[in-house]
């Protein structure tokens, strides 16, 4: 065994001939010369342009502002507050209602109740649907002549209820149709995690006389911990990222605000300033977190 | 004893099963609701709705609206920009990713670990934090080689974007596959003194069809959906993939919604097909991903 275990690491050390060289560095420079200037570089220039007061038109234009882009949205922009507002109910109602229900239906779906092969492709099909699909599904529902307004008892066009301009109940609206697509993801990859805990386990559990709740509290979930931390770890990142469905509902308005949306209307207008800039650091600011997190569970075994 | 028990047991948890059965059930229907209604509609003639209420007895039902949703609002303009997108650019992030997979996993350079976090990490950008700069650069590039079409408003812009964007994924998932596969694999490919590019092209690559063709079920779906990037990078309307045409399609038929029910069905259809027919592939390239293995 020791001995084909060094076979190959000396081999391995050995000189690359001048082709393989070539071979090798092209393999890694390709891919990544095209990672870094498409991703990490502009990156970078947007963290440093948060810093600075821009038109966006010329280079010498550019002006060092300081933190005064970030002062402005602490201070001057009550938007950016019902932004940040918007994404953490979206976190919370993510985190405690539909990731949740993901988790519950994997697992009902895991023990193979009757019918679970077709509850688990119609669960799933939203999630491959575009959220531009989505938003246009869901204003046949709820938009005028929609299904829930005939149900409602107002099924013109013109005694329509504004469903989705109605401050009182749009986020929930709103977080409703997101979870539609939300919870098919989780339950998807949830399963596939239960697929892997042995069942015996929780055969042996039940037969001890644990409760389902007990069993899949004490039995699967800790068995489940990679999992679980992907599953959180998706849940914010998701909530932070949210942009598509919003602008499909409410276009460039502010009729729902995220914080994702203030980046994007933001990033060259406003009197020749870089708010744009600094919502996206913020975001990004926001996002490291859950990156990190995400990272040290992938990469766990892979430390050097 | 036990065998009374266990049947006790069994009979309840059948009961159980039955209840949660009939709940998912009735939940999986509510599901369903907004497609079926979205179909229904796509199937009615505008005036019949529009004379009889939306819940009334439909007098016709048939597959006009998909005709006219195809001439009017030149669907299939729009899905062929989609696949002239997603196509390449889910082969080329495979490509590349199975380039680095490969030497990330077989070779022990030092900074393999990092250049693979780095790739990870990039995937999961916030994409807002990278737009503007990229929007400049690709102005930039087009007026230095005097054509600015060249990457902004062009396909190679969005699918480069994409690429750049999912090469980290791809990565991730091939060498955690790859890292299954035992290196003695590729101690004959070394013996018989073959060249790295050999070593990659005959001895990796037909290893890595599992994940090759569960990635690119799930990346074409990906990128056929993506949204944000087909609505910076690309300015004409003829050049548009289908998911951003849709926003415009929008507003444009807003009155008309059985046409636009039709349109969003069609839209919907390509990864609705794919879905179906490669399920498994599918779920397999999610779950290589977020579980590892």
């Amino acid at each position: 065994m020791t001995t084909t275990a060094a076979g190959p690491r000396t081999r391995r050390r050995r000189a690359f001939s001048k082709g393989d060289r070539f071979t090798l560095a092209m393999f890694i420079g390709i891919p990544s010369f095209l990672h870094f200037v498409w991703v990490w570089i502009p990156a970078l220039l947007t963290i440093g342009l948060s810093f600075t007061f821009w038109n966006g038109v010329q280079l010498s234009n550019i002006r060092w502002a300081g933190l005064a882009n970030y002062e402005t949205i602490f201070t001057a922009s009550p938007q950016f507050y019902d932004a940040l507002r918007n994404n953490v109910y979206w976190l919370l109602w993510f985190s405690f209602i539909a990731t949740p229900l993901g988790v519950l239906l994997a697992y009902q779906i895991d023990r193979r109740i009757r019918g679970h092969k077709i509850y688990e492709s119609v669960y799933y099909i939203p999630v491959v649907l575009s959220l531009a699909v989505i938003g246009i599904i869901w204003r046949f529902m709820l938009g005028p002549a929609g299904l829930v307004q005939v149900l409602l008892g107002r099924p013109g066009i013109e005694e329509a209820l504004p469903i989705f301009g109605n401050y009182d109940i749009n986020t929930y609206v709103i977080l409703s149709i997101a979870s539609w697509r939300h919870i098919g993801y989780i339950m998807l990859l949830y399963l596939a995690g239960l697929k892997a805990v042995d069942p015996t386990l929780r055969e042996a559990a039940a037969i001890d006389g644990a409760t389902e709740w007990q069993t899949f509290r004490k039995v699967v979930l800790p068995a489940m911990k990679p999992v679980n931390i992907i599953i959180i770890v998706i849940t914010v990142i998701e909530s932070l990222r949210a942009f598509d469905l919003i602008y499909i509902i409410y276009g460039t308005s502010t009729g729902w605000p995220i914080l994702g949306m203030l980046v994007f209307t933001n990033i060259y207008g406003q009197a020749a300033s870089m708010l744009g800039a600094a919502y996206a650091v913020i975001l990004f600011l926001l996002s490291i977190t859950p990156i990190v997190f995400y990272l040290r569970t992938v990469f766990q075994d892979d430390k050097p | 004893m036990s065998v009374v028990q266990n049947k006790k047991y069994r009979d309840r948890q059948k009961r159980k099963d039955a209840v949660i059965s009939l709940f998912i059930g009735i939940f999986a229907f509510i599901w369903l609701v907004p497609i079926l209604w979205t179909f229904w509609t796509s199937l009615r003639p505008y005036e019949d709705i529009i004379q009889e209420g939306v819940f009334s007895r439909p007098d016709t039902l048939n597959f006009a609206n998909y005709v006219d949703a195809y001439r009017q609002m030149e669907i299939w303009g729009y899905l062929s920009n989609s696949f002239l997108v997603a196509i390449p650019a889910v082969i080329l992030t495979l490509f590349f990713g199975s380039l680095l997979a490969f030497v990330v996993t077989r070779y022990s350079f030092r900074f393999n670990l990092y250049l693979l976090l780095l790739f990870t990490a990039g995937n999961l950008l916030p994409v807002q934090l990278v737009y503007a700069p990229l929007f400049k650069m690709y102005i930039w590039f087009g007026d230095l080689v005097g054509n600015r079409n060249i990457l902004y408003d062009s396909y190679i812009g969005l699918i480069l974007i994409h690429v750049a964007l999912q090469v980290g994924f791809a990565t991730f998932v091939m060498s955690s596959y790859m890292k299954t596969i035992p290196k003695e694999i590729s101690e004959s490919a070394l013996v018989d003194g073959a060249s790295v590019f050999r070593h990659y092209w005959s001895v990796i690559l037909p290893l890595l069809r599992p994940p090759l063709a569960a990635l690119s079920v799930l990346m074409t779906t990906w990128i056929y959906n993506e949204f944000f990037w087909a609505i910076v990078m690309i300015k004409s309307d003829s050049k548009r993939p289908i998911t951003s045409a849709l926003g415009r399609l929008q507003g444009e038929f807003v009155t008309d919604f059985n046409l636009l029910a039709a349109g969003a069905i069609m839209a919907a259809l390509p990864t609705l097909i794919i879905f179906f027919i490669l399920k498994r592939q599918f779920v397999s390239g999610l779950t290589l991903g977020s579980t590892k293995g």
